[in-house]
């Protein structure tokens, strides 16, 4: 299964191949590879088959009639396990949500249904999307294809590994600080997370309410523009959801970055970063400024201040967002004589150790006598973020960073010590912190053979020049044609 | 900053987390160090800086009041661990110690 988005839809209308078959390739392509990636928690074969079927007819029928079909019609994705699912298993990864199956599907699955497509199951992601590793998942970690014993990324590391592993050809993700970027910087795909308020957010069940963002994985920039197009868009179900222009469905090719101002902040050149990644990084931005880009460094001078204001909001709106699961009205119940008991325990023992962590860590910033010293401070110095992006987009049209300082790391090198993994987010926070638009993509490999990813980012609603600045990089370059072989890997071991 | 047990307590119990003694311990140490690290942006001045609340910009999203309909019953009840007539069962409220 190597085809994209757009080459899949091709082939489908021309007839060339059914949507059954290519359903069938999917999941046999996921039976064979998933048991050394586990990718998936959750694999729907009946259900998918009968859509890959229903795709089929029609097709069939609109080929007689002439009418025209819906834009995705037959293409099998995966859908990460934090969206709900209508009548399929949607665990969040947690063992608090072991059995539960949503009844409605969240807005971004049904717009993409209503497009055609054919679900063929749910993805692994660090609990509640609390990582970025996905070792947080209660039931296993995911491995990257690319190699075995490293760790996806997340906390869409299923969704990553699965398009990576070419499985799918795109897989739903969601991003609250970073966790569709650096999966798909760490797996050598591309990943899109649009801007706070483009694609509504009812059903993605709630981590950071005023972080949260639903992307995509896929290989190339021109997928990510088809999902985005369908995906977008205001919803009643969600007041956040904005009334804008959504971007098209197709880029517009451009020749060269000519009349491009790209802006490379300082601050994401620190000591810490890869050598690898910063060459990499490097002579990607020297291939555009070839194409005619004006490269220009810029400064965000609260980079820093990423990480601390980050690990206060979320976990804060994590903790208020994550009351609703107390056994009552979905999951399993821990037993007890009190209602209060059955809070308790049912939390205490169902909610895997970062998840409640962070609620702990949430709960005392926004406890009596601490909340102006850290949740206040943390909401005042976020404006601060949110200037830099302001400012730096007055003098440039795009930023482009490194996604994060290294490549893939080996499971479990940061389990340990909690900190040293928040700090891997460095790079990824700040789009969140400042609610603007991030597209990551594969920029070249280091000494390992491991994947490293570029991000660019926009101004709110600049969704369409990432797109098209993502594509011409993709045009001009073939890294993101690249893929991993896991069963070679599993062979030499 | 380092955290006490007690406060480590404290906190869980108003967060509704039943922890073990070894979870308390190793929450103590790993909450402290994490508290010792987001202590750098209490050194930054903010004074009349804004709070974001939102990175969208101000405003209020009216609908008209419609009555639409709602899941039925047995969707919303499918889920639950004790159910009864119709409704999510729970233990007592008050009991035992209260």
């Amino acid at each position: 299964m190597m085809l994209t988005v757009t080459e899949a839809l091709r082939a489908l209308a021309r007839g060339e191949i059914s949507s059954r078959e290519l359903t069938s390739e999917v999941l046999s392509h996921i039976a064979r590879l998933d048991p050394l990636v586990h990718a998936f928690l959750t694999v729907t074969p009946e259900s998918a088959l009968e859509a890959a079927d229903e795709a089929d007819r029609r097709r069939a029928e609109a080929r007689r009639s002439g009418e025209p079909v819906p834009p995705l019609l037959g293409l099998p994705i995966a859908v990460k396990d934090v969206l709900s699912t209508k009548g399929i298993r949607t665990t969040c990864g947690s063992r608090i949500l072991e059995n539960y199956i949503p009844p409605f599907d969240a807005t971004a699955v049904e717009r993409l249904k209503a497009a055609g497509v054919v679900i063929v199951g749910k993805t692994n992601t660090d609990e509640f999307a609390m990582g970025s590793s996905t070792e947080n998942s209660a039931y296993g970690v995911t491995h990257n294809p690319w190699d075995l014993e490293r760790v996806p990324g997340g906390s869409s590391g299923g969704s990553a590994a699965a398009v990576a592993a070419r499985m799918v050809p795109a897989a739903l993700g969601t991003d609250t600080g970073g966790s569709v970027r650096q999966p798909a910087s760490f797996c050598g795909v591309t990943g899109l997370k649009p801007t706070y308020g483009r694609v509504s957010r009812y059903g993605l069940i709630a981590y950071g309410s005023s972080l949260d963002t639903v992307g995509v994985l896929t290989q190339t920039a021109e997928d990510a523009a088809l999902f985005l197009h369908l995906m977008a868009g205001q919803d009643p179900l969600d007041a956040t959801s904005m009334d804008m222009p959504v971007p098209p469905a197709t880029i517009q090719p451009r020749e060269d970055f000519r009349g491009l101002k790209i802006g490379v902040p300082k601050e994401y050149f620190t000591e810490g970063i890869q050598p690898a990644v910063e060459r990499a990084v490097r002579a990607a931005l020297d291939l555009m400024a070839d194409m005619g880009a004006e490269i220009r460094e810029i400064s965000l001078p609260h980079t820093e201040y990423a990480v601390p204001v980050y690990y206060l909001i979320a976990p804060a709106e994590a903790s208020a967002n994550l009351a609703r699961f107390d056994g009552i009205r979905y999951g399993p119940r821990a037993q007890a004589d009190t209602m209060w008991d059955v809070f308790y325990r049912t939390r205490g023992r169902l909610f895997g150790p970062e998840v409640k962590r962070r609620i702990m860590l949430g709960t005392y910033a926004l406890s009596a006598g601490y909340y102006d010293a850290y949740y206040g401070q943390a909401q005042k110095v976020r404006t601060l973020i949110k200037r830099d992006f302001e400012q730096a987009f007055t003098e440039v049209d795009l930023i482009a960073a490194p996604v994060a300082p290294t490549t893939a790391f080996r499971i479990g090198e940061h389990t340990g010590d909690p900190l040293s993994m928040y700090l891997e987010d460095v790079f990824t926070l700040p789009a969140n912190l400042a609610g603007v638009p991030g597209i990551a993509f594969p920029v070249g490999f280091d000494d390992l053979g491991l994947p490293i990813g570029l991000q660019f980012m926009g101004p709110h609603f600049g969704e369409t020049l990432l797109l098209e600045a993502a594509h011409l990089y993709q045009q001009a370059t073939d890294w993101h044609r690249h893929a991993p072989d896991p069963l070679a890997e599993d062979d030499e071991e | 900053m380092s955290l006490t047990r007690a406060e480590v307590e404290h906190i869980a119990q108003l967060a509704r987390l039943e922890l073990t003694d070894e979870e308390i311990e190793q929450y103590r140490e790993q909450l402290s160090d994490v508290l010792d690290y987001v202590a750098r942006l209490q050194g930054l001045d903010t004074s009349g800086i804004p709070p974001t609340a939102s990175v969208l910009p101000p405003r209020t999203v009216l609908r008209e009041d419609q009555p639409r309909p709602s899941l039925p019953r047995e969707a919303v009840l499918a889920n639950a661990a004790e159910t009864t007539d119709g409704q999510f069962r729970v233990p007592p409220v008050f009991g035992g110690q209260e």
